[in-house]
């Protein structure tokens, strides 16, 4: 009975530390989220009145909020479009074909996602710039130059700039995920199809990427819940939203009502709408991808 | 037929190769520019025909140095030393007995406690970094004090709460692979509780947890966007690196600029190279992104 409560005791204070940190610092922002979208309170003053859903009332009329959000999803489809057939394609080579220095390859890959957001976008100020860049320099020697840029000043171009961006930065991650399900591929399945006389294209549709199906619906969920927060950070950084609000997304839009104009309810408002946009977006897509499991 | 096949074969490898190197190069030569470019002087970047392609002139190691006393990157440095550190002893100390007790023990209330870590785990910080920022701001005026903002343990401690989901469900999940005997065997030798977890378990989890300190060392090394919010003075180097990299473009002072950059990189890049092998297989052991 002493062991017991003696137990008992040692397991309470052994969690309560971690549950209060959790609490203090993750789980009552969270609910200061939703709660504060109920009002309207900001400014000088700091005055909170009760709204109700005023906020969000007046949030789809926002003709920013909704540029804001259509940018968002254009940089979630296309991010995780690209970045999906180039991490799988780069997955299978290394892991399958027999190139050379395939270590070397995965090695480096890598090194974009162990980079702070802030050294990229340093990185892409440097590639980007109209006048010394490396992009533009590079084509008029090359004597491409009529598709030199404004990378970031040009309004129909600043976002594919930026995508552009993010699924560099997010390749290597993604492949050396892709690389490990593939390894873990039986090999006489391979060697099963090889005997049947399937060429290397058709083993990688109807024997790979079936096989690896599971892990990249798994990984879709990541790719909408990082890339709305890596967009918003990268923006944030490297355009904050221009030209004309030709970059802007939801998060960077939500911070700047909230900590940059203290407009605090109404960008509490955008948050609650982007949580529950991206976990709708993120069941929608676990339910469209649902297929029969192949097991091997 | 057979030759057909042999030629797109060849093909195949050849646009196969040109796919790698070209990404390799869109990897490598940025980067390397950047170190390149930290070595020149300012008039090498501004003005007509400038080639930013070219070599340095001479290596002007001067910007170094200005970017460390003048910029004050030498003082965010060592801010980013202090959180990073301060934080990760933080993580452990609150993760690693939490994980303990919720994968090794039976108790009343773990499958609620379980589920509620987990959940944080659902919780992204951008989010909620406006109203930790407020929290603060408003203890600091409850109290009348200056303490909660600007201040690098409060910063390492919000640190450490963004990734204790992450780390709690990553140790519990090793824990839980180490066999029973051990702690009964312990017992039996008269260890307590907390000398049994202390001295024979948490050694056991060393993998797990240098997993933890690698992934936590970058990704708090790295973090930018909590930093920014909350301090100001005792900034840490990614915040004062933008910073810096908005003064400096208006000033065009792009040496200083890539100095600093490239201050930034190092640490990492070295870790990288030392740890790579560890690094991309605890992130399949973990499989997520903070």
């Amino acid at each position: 009975m002493n062991r017991k409560r003696a137990q008992g005791r040692f397991v309470f204070f052994c969690i309560a530390p971690a549950a209060i940190l959790v609490t203090l610092f993750v789980f009552i922002p969270t609910i200061n989220v939703f709660r504060m979208s109920l009002y309207r309170m900001g400014g000088i003053t700091n005055r909170k009145t009760f709204v109700g859903l005023n906020n969000f009332k007046s949030l789809f009329n926002d003709t920013n909020f909704l540029q804001a959000m259509q940018n968002t999803i254009a940089i979630i489809v296309l991010v995780t479009i690209c970045t999906i057939i180039f991490a799988v394609l780069f997955a299978a080579i290394l892991s399958r074909s027999n190139v050379k220095g395939k270590n070397f390859f995965r090695v480096i890959f890598y090194i974009p996602n162990i980079l702070s957001i802030v050294v990229i976008a340093g990185i892409f100020g440097a590639i980007y710039n109209p006048s010394t860049g490396l992009l533009n320099t590079f084509l008029e020697a090359i004597g491409l130059d009529f598709l030199t840029q404004q990378w970031m000043g040009n309004q129909r171009i600043v976002l594919y700039s930026i995508i552009f961006a993010l699924v560099w930065q997010a390749i290597g991650y993604y492949m050396v995920m892709y690389m490990a399900s593939m390894a873990a591929i039986p090999e006489d399945l391979y060697e099963a199809a090889s005997l049947d006389g399937a060429s290397e294209m058709k083993i990688f549709f109807q024997v790979t990427l079936p096989l690896i199906w599971s892990n990249i619906r798994t990984t879709l969920t990541f790719y909408i819940i990082s890339t709305i927060n890596l967009s918003f950070q990268f923006v944030q950084i490297m355009s904050n939203g221009g030209p004309n609000g030709h970059s802007e997304v939801v998060l960077n839009y939500m911070y700047k009502q909230a900590y940059g104009a203290s407009v605090y309810g109404y960008g509490m408002a955008i948050g609650v709408v982007i949580f529950v946009f991206s976990f709708a977006l993120a069941a929608i897509v676990n339910k469209i991808t649902d297929r029969e499991v192949l097991e091997f | 037929m057979k030759k057909d096949v042999k030629v797109s074969g060849i093909i195949l490898k050849i646009v196969i190769y040109i796919a790698l190197i070209a990404m390799t190069i869109s990897i490598i030569v940025p980067v390397a520019w950047v170190f390149m470019a930290s070595f020149k002087r300012n008039a090498e970047f501004i003005g007509k025909g400038v080639n930013p392609w070219a070599l340095p002139e001479q290596l002007q190691y001067q910007n170094y140095i200005t970017a460390f006393i003048d910029a004050e990157i030498g003082k965010f440095f060592l801010n980013s030393v202090i959180v990073t550190a301060l934080a990760l002893v933080l993580l452990l100390l609150f993760a690693l007995p939490a994980s303990y007790a919720l994968s090794r023990f039976e108790f009343r209330g773990k499958k609620i406690l379980n589920a509620a870590f987990m959940a944080g785990l659902f919780v992204n910080i951008s989010y909620i970094v406006v109203p930790i920022f407020l929290m603060l701001s408003g203890a600091n005026r409850a109290l009348g004090v200056d303490f909660f903002l600007d201040n690098r343990f409060i910063l390492a401690l919000v640190y450490a709460a963004s990734s204790l989901s992450f780390s709690i469900y990553l140790l519990s999940s090793y824990f839980k692979t180490l066999p029973k005997g051990f702690e009964e065997a312990a017992y039996i030798d008269g260890c307590g509780y907390l000398k049994t977890m202390v001295k024979i378990m948490i050694p056991m989890a060393k993998p797990s947890i240098l997993t933890v300190i690698l992934f936590q060392f970058l990704s708090f090394w790295n973090e930018y966007i909590i930093a920014f919010t909350l301090m100001d003075e005792h900034s840490t180097l990614a915040v004062g690196l933008k910073n810096l990299m908005a003064v400096e473009r208006t000033a065009t002072n792009y040496g200083i600029m890539y100095a600093g950059l490239v201050i930034v990189m190092i640490p990492v890049l070295v870790l990288y190279v030392c740890l790579q092998k560890q690094l991309t297989k605890g992130m399949t052991l973990g499989g997520l992104k903070g």
